[in-house]
C-alpha cells in the first residue's frame, strides 16, 4: 500500500488544521507565523511531489501508486496517478508556493486565508489523483466552499454577487454529474475509475416519448458530465461565471482559478468523458468542436474591448481553454497531448498574468487599464517580465504558450479543417488584444501624477515570477520534458477511443 | 404469554412509568423549582433506555397478538428518536430558564410524545397506529404552546391543534376504508389481503392514510402549518418539532407501507414520489425569501423530507436503509444548527433575523466555523455528511429507475444552496454593524461543536451507522 499521493494530498490539510487550532491572536506576529507555516506546507507537498515524479514510470499506461482501502457503502479510498494525471499534480505543488508568496502582503483575516488556500490545495489534488467516482466527486464539489470564501471575503467591491454566481453555477453543474455518477455504478455496479475506464456502457438508441436518443446511455452521461466540465472548463456559453469570479476574486484566488481550477474541466474530460464514453463523445465532437471556435473568436474579441486588466485576462483565458477542448475531441495522439500541454502551459501564463496585474494593483489599487500608461520609465524589471508572458499568452515560438496550441490546432486540423481555420484565426487576435494592452499600460508618455512615484517590483515579486519564467521557457523550447510523460498514456487512450469508434461504422 | 408481552414493551413501559411518577412527585412538591432537577432526569432517562434498546435488543418479535412489532428498524428508529430527544432536552434547558419557561410540564410532556413516538415505529395494527400518533400529537399541540402569555405561540399551538385533527381525520376515515375492505385492522392481515388484488377503495383509504401522515412529516403540499408552528413556538419546541417527530413519522410511513402494503409498490410509490418532488421544490423555493432563520428551518425540513421520501418512494429495501440514514443524518444537523439558534440573542432577547448575524465570524470565528459547516451539509456540499444523506437516497431512486426524480432532487437542492448560502455570506461577507451574540451553555456549545465534528469526522466511516441502517431495513422489508 503506497501512501505517498495521500501524504501529498493531505499535508497541506493537516497544515490548516494546525493552523485552525493552535494559532491564536491576530498579531503580526501570528500573522506572519501563519504565512510561513503555509508556505512550509506547501513546500513540502512540492517536495515529496517530486519524489513521485521520480518514481514514475512513463512506459507504464496504467496507475501508479495505487492507494486502495475499502469505504463506506461499497465505495473506496482510492487513489493513484497515470501519465494523464501526474503532470496536473506537479502543477498544483508547483503553483501553490507561489501563490503563498504572491500574497504576503494581505492584512485581512490572513490566517482564514492561509486556512482556505491550504484547504484548497488538498481538494485540488484529490480531484487530479481520485480513483473513485465518489470521492472525485467529492474533492471536487468540495473545492467550492473555500474558493466561495475567498472570493466572498477577500474579494473586490462586488465580490457577493460574485461568489454566488460562482457557487451557483458550478454547483448546478457538478450536481447533474452526480446523478450520472450514481446512473453508473447502477449500471457497472462499481465506482472504480480504472474498472469503469473499461466498461463499455450501453450505447442502443433509447426512445423515449417519441424521441430517439442515439447513443442511448451513453449520451446522456455524457451530456450529464459534459454540463459540469464545460462550466467548469469555462467553455463558451457557460463561461460568464469565470469573468465576475476573476474580477473580484482577490490576485492569489485568481491565480488558483486560473492556472488550476479551470484545468479540471479538460481533466475531466480526458478522465472521463472521452475514456467512459466515447461514443457519445464522438457523436457530440462537431458541436464541441464548434462550440470550441467560437469560444476562441468570441472571446477574444470580447477581451479586445474590456477597459478592465483582469477582465480581458479573463477572457483571454477563456479563449485558450477553446484550443484545448478542441485538442481533447479531436482525440488523436496531437491533440491530446497538445490539450495537456496547453493546460500546464496555462496554468504558468495565466497565473502569471494575473500576478503581473497584482503587482500593479497592490500599488495603485484599480485595474482600469486607463488609469496606467508608460510604467516602462520607472519599473523597467516588470515592463520585462509582463512582456515576456503577454508574448508567451500570445503564443511566440519559444515559449510554452506556441507548443500547446501549434499540437492542437494540429490535432484539429486532422479532423476538420474549417474548425482549425476559425480557431487559427483566434491566434491573431490574441496578439491584438494582448500587445494592445501591453502598449496602453506600459509604453507611452508617463503622464498620469499617480504613476509618478510607482516603484518596480520588490526583491520577493521578482522571486515569485523567477520559477514561472523558467518554466515557461524550459517547455517552450524543450517540451519533451511534458510529452514523454503523458504520451505513453495519451496514445493508449487515443487507441482505445478509436477501437470504441471504428471508422466503418461512421 | 402476558409476561412475554411485557417483556418487549418494557423499554416504553418503563419511560411511561418514569414520566408519571416524576408528574406526581412534582405536582405534590416542589412544582417549577424542580424543572431544571427533572430536565436533566428526563433526558438522563431516555438516554438510559436509548442504551438499553440498542445493546439489548434483538431479533425480530410480536407482542399484543401484533399489535406491537419489536424489530431491527423499529429499534433502530427508537433510538434515534430517544437521543433526539433527550438532546433537546439538554440543549434547550437554559434557555427555558432564561425566557421563564421554566415549567415542570416540558421536559415531562416530551417524555409522553416520544412514548407515543415510540409507540407509532413499533405499530403492528392500524390501532396501534393511530393510537401511538395520537399520544404524541397531543403531548406536541401543548407544547407547541407552552408559552401560555405569548401570542404567537399561542396561534401556533391553535393552529397545529386545528390542522392535526384534520390530519388525524383524513388518516381514521382511511383506515376505516382499509379496514373495510381488508377486514383486519394488523398490518400482516392487510398485506396478505392486497396479495390478491387491491379494491379501489382500499387504494383509496391509503391514500388517505398516506395524506395525513405527510401532514405530520410536513411534506408538500401539507406543509402549510409548518412555518408558522415553527416561528410561533418557543425555539426549544421548534428544535423538538424538527427531529424526533419526524423520524417517527417517517418511520411510521415506511413501516405501513412496506409492513401492510409491501405487496403493491407501484401503487403507492407514485404517491410518495409525488410528495418527493413537490416538497424538494416547495421547500428550495419557499424559504428564498425568508430572513427568519426559525422559518427558514421550517422550510429547509420540509425540503429535507422531500428527499427522504424520495428514499422510501423507491419502494427498496435500499430506499428503507438510505432513508433511515438520511433521517438520522438529518435529525443530527438540526440538533447542531438548533443549539446555535437557541443561543442567539441581543440585549438579552433572544432573535432569529439572519441579517442580525452580520460578520459574526470577527465576533465568534470557532461557532461562526461550526455553523458554516452545518449550513453546507444541510446544503449538501461533500465532504459534509449532508452529501453522503443525499447520495444514498439518489442512489435508491436510479436503482429503482426513478431517474426522473434524482434529476429533480438535485436541481431543486442547487436552488436551496441559495438560502444556506446566504447564512454564511451574512456571517462572513455582511457588513460592519452591531448584530446578534451567541451566548451558549455549556451544552449547546458542546452540540454545535459536536454536530460540526461529526458532519466533517463521519465520512470516514459513518461510526457504524451504516450496518445499523441495513438491518433495520432487512427487517422491515426482507
Amino acid at each position: 500500500m503506497n501512501t505517498l499521493i495521500s501524504l501529498i494530498t493531505f499535508v497541506p490539510a493537516v497544515a490548516a488544521a494546525v493552523l485552525a487550532l493552535f494559532l491564536r491572536g491576530n498579531d503580526p506576529a501570528a500573522q506572519r507565523n501563519a504565512k510561513w507555516l503555509a508556505l512550509f506546507a506547501t513546500g513540502i507537498s512540492f517536495a515529496l511531489s517530486l519524489l513521485l515524479l521520480k518514481g514514475f514510470d512513463p512506459a507504464n499506461t496504467g496507475f501508479q501508486f495505487v492507494e486502495d482501502r475499502p469505504w463506506i457503502m461499497g465505495l473506496h479510498y482510492k487513489m493513484g496517478v497515470d501519465g494523464i494525471s501526474i503532470l496536473f499534480v506537479m502543477l498544483t505543488t508547483f503553483l501553490m508556493p507561489i501563490t503563498i508568496a504572491s500574497c504576503w502582503n494581505v492584512q485581512t483575516r490572513v490566517k482564514d486565508y492561509m486556512i482556505a488556500f491550504l484547504l484548497l490545495e488538498t481538494l485540488m489534488l484529490g480531484v487530479f489523483t481520485a480513483l473513485d467516482l465518489v470521492l472525485f466527486y467529492l474533492f471536487f464539489e468540495a473545492g467550492l466552499i473555500p474558493m466561495f470564501l475567498i472570493i466572498g471575503i477577500w474579494g473586490g467591491v462586488n465580490r457577493i454577487y460574485a461568489s454566488f454566481k460562482f457557487f451557483l453555477y458550478t454547483f448546478l453543474g457538478s450536481v447533474l454529474m452526480l446523478v450520472a455518477m450514481v446512473a453508473m455504478y447502477h449500471a457497472a455496479g462499481t465506482t472504480d475509475i480504472p474498472t469503469l475506464m473499461t466498461y463499455q456502457f450501453s450505447h442502443e438508441p433509447i426512445v423515449a416519448m417519441g424521441m430517439t436518443i442515439t447513443g442511448g446511455l451513453q449520451t446522456l452521461l455524457f451530456l450529464a458530465f459534459f454540463a459540469s466540465f464545460a462550466v467548469k472548463m469555462p467553455m463558451w456559453p457557460v463561461h460568464t461565471w469565470l469573468p465576475d469570479a476573476h474580477v473580484q476574486a482577490p490576485t492569489a484566488g485568481s491565480v488558483v482559478l486560473a492556472a488550476i481550477l479551470l484545468k479540471m474541466g479538460g481533466y475531466g474530460f480526458l478522465r472521463f468523458s472521452m475514456p467512459m464514453f466515447p461514443v457519445a463523445a464522438h457523436l457530440w465532437t462537431p458541436v464541441v468542436f464548434w462550440m470550441s471556435a467560437i469560444a476562441i473568436v468570441y472571446t477574444s474579441l470580447v477581451a479586445l474591448v474590456q477597459s478592465d486588466m483582469k477582465k480581458l485576462v479573463a477572457y483571454s483565458s477563456v479563449a485558450h481553454m477553446g484550443y484545448v477542448t478542441l485538442g481533447i475531441f479531436a482525440m488523436n495522439a496531437q491533440g491530446v497531448d497538445g490539450a495537456i500541454f496547453q493546460m500546464l502551459s496555462h496554468g504558468f501564463i495565466s497565473g502569471a498574468m494575473f500576478l503581473c496585474v497584482g503587482v500593479i494593483y497592490d500599488r495603485m489599487h484599480t485595474r482600469e487599464i486607463d488609469a496606467y500608461g508608460g510604467l516602462i520609465n520607472r519599473m523597467p524589471a516588470y515592463a520585462l517580465v509582463f512582456m515576456f508572458f503577454t508574448m508567451a499568452n500570445v503564443g511566440l515560438p519559444g515559449t510554452s504558450g506556441f507548443v500547446g496550441e501549434f499540437l492542437t490546432l494540429m490535432g484539429a486540423f486532422q479532423v476538420n479543417t474549417w474548425v482549425a481555420a476559425v480557431a487559427t484565426s483566434g491566434v491573431i487576435l490574441s496578439a491584438a488584444y494582448g500587445l494592445w494592452l501591453y502598449r496602453r499600460v506600459v509604453f507611452g508618455a508617463l503622464v498620469k501624477e499617480g504613476l509618478k512615484t510607482i516603484t518596480d517590483m520588490t526583491r520577493r515579486e521578482r522571486a515569485i515570477f523567477a520559477p514561472l519564467i523558467i518554466m515557461t521557457l524550459l517547455l517552450g523550447v524543450y517540451p519533451k520534458v511534458v510529452t514523454d510523460i503523458i504520451d505513453p498514456s495519451v496514445q493508449a487512450m487515443v487507441a482505445t477511443y478509436a477501437a470504441a469508434n471504428p471508422p466503418a461504422s461512421n | 404469554m402476558l409476561s412475554q408481552d411485557i417483556a418487549i414493551v418494557l423499554p416504553e413501559l418503563v419511560l411511561a412509568i418514569y414520566t408519571m411518577l416524576a408528574l406526581l412527585l412534582v405536582v405534590y412538591t416542589g412544582k417549577d423549582g424542580l424543572t431544571q432537577l427533572v430536565t436533566w432526569a428526563t433526558a438522563a432517562v431516555m438516554v438510559a433506555v436509548a442504551l438499553w434498546v440498542a445493546v439489548a435488543g434483538a431479533g425480530n418479535q410480536t407482542a399484543f397478538g401484533g399489535l406491537f412489532v419489536d424489530d431491527a428498524f423499529a429499534r433502530f428508529a427508537k433510538v434515534v428518536i430517544l437521543l433526539a430527544g433527550a438532546s433537546v432536552l439538554l440543549i434547550s434547558e437554559g434557555y427555558m430558564a432564561k425566557r421563564g419557561l421554566a415549567r415542570f410540564e416540558y421536559p415531562l410532556l416530551i417524555a409522553l410524545a416520544t412514548i407515543g413516538m415510540m409507540a407509532m415505529v413499533s405499530a403492528g395494527d392500524l390501532m396501534a397506529l393511530y393510537m401511538g400518533l395520537e399520544l404524541q400529537s397531543l403531548a406536541l399541540y401543548v407544547v407547541a404552546a407552552m408559552d401560555r402569555d405569548s401570542k404567537t405561540s399561542t396561534e401556533a399551538g391553535l393552529k397545529y391543534f386545528v390542522l392535526g385533527a384534520l390530519s388525524s381525520g383524513l388518516l381514521l376515515y382511511g383506515a376505516s376504508l382499509v379496514y373495510g375492505y381488508a377486514g383486519t385492522t394488523s398490518f400482516a392481515g392487510i398485506l396478505s389481503t392486497v396479495q390478491h388484488g387491491v379494491p379501489v377503495g382500499m387504494l383509496f383509504g391509503l391514500v388517505f392514510m398516506l395524506a395525513g401522515l405527510a401532514f405530520k412529516i410536513s411534506a408538500a403540499p401539507f406543509h402549510m402549518w409548518t412555518p408558522d408552528v415553527y416561528e410561533g413556538a418557543p425555539t426549544p419546541i421548534t428544535a423538538f418539532f424538527a427531529t424526533a417527530p419526524k423520524i417517527a413519522a417517517m418511520a411510521l410511513i415506511a413501516r405501513l407501507v412496506h409492513g401492510a402494503f409491501g405487496g403493491i409498490t407501484p401503487q403507492w410509490a407514485q404517491v410518495l414520489a409525488a410528495l418527493s418532488v413537490v416538497s424538494m421544490f416547495v421547500g428550495a423555493v419557499a424559504a428564498i425569501g425568508q430572513t427568519d432563520i426559525k422559518r427558514l428551518m421550517a422550510y429547509s425540513s420540509i425540503a429535507h423530507m422531500g428527499f427522504a421520501l424520495m428514499g422510501l418512494a423507491s419502494g427498496t429495501v435500499f430506499g428503507v436503509q438510505a432513508m433511515l440514514v438520511y433521517m438520522a443524518i438529518y435529525v443530527t444537523m438540526n440538533l447542531g444548527t438548533f443549539a446555535f439558534i437557541l443561543s442567539l440573542e441581543m440585549d438579552g432577547k433572544p432573535v432569529t433575523d439572519i441579517t442580525l448575524l452580520n460578520q459574526f465570524s470577527k465576533r465568534e470565528p470557532l461557532k461562526a466555523l461550526a455553523v458554516l459547516v452545518l449550513m453546507f451539509s444541510l446544503a449538501g456540499v461533500p465532504p459534509m455528511l449532508g452529501f453522503f444523506g443525499k447520495f444514498y437516497v439518489l442512489k435508491a431512486a436510479v436503482d429503482a429507475g426513478m431517474g426522473w426524480l434524482a434529476i429533480a432532487g438535485v436541481v431543486a437542492s442547487v436552488i436551496g444552496a441559495f438560502y444556506y448560502l446566504r447564512i454564511v455570506y451574512y456571517m462572513y461577507f455582511g457588513a460592519e454593524q452591531p448584530g446578534a451574540d451567541s451566548k451558549m451553555s455549556p451544552v449547546q456549545w458542546l452540540a454545535l461543536m459536536g454536530v460540526a465534528v461529526v458532519m466533517l469526522a463521519a465520512v470516514v466511516n459513518f461510526f457504524g451507522l451504516e450496518p445499523a441502517a441495513v438491518a433495520a431495513a432487512a427487517s422491515l422489508v426482507g
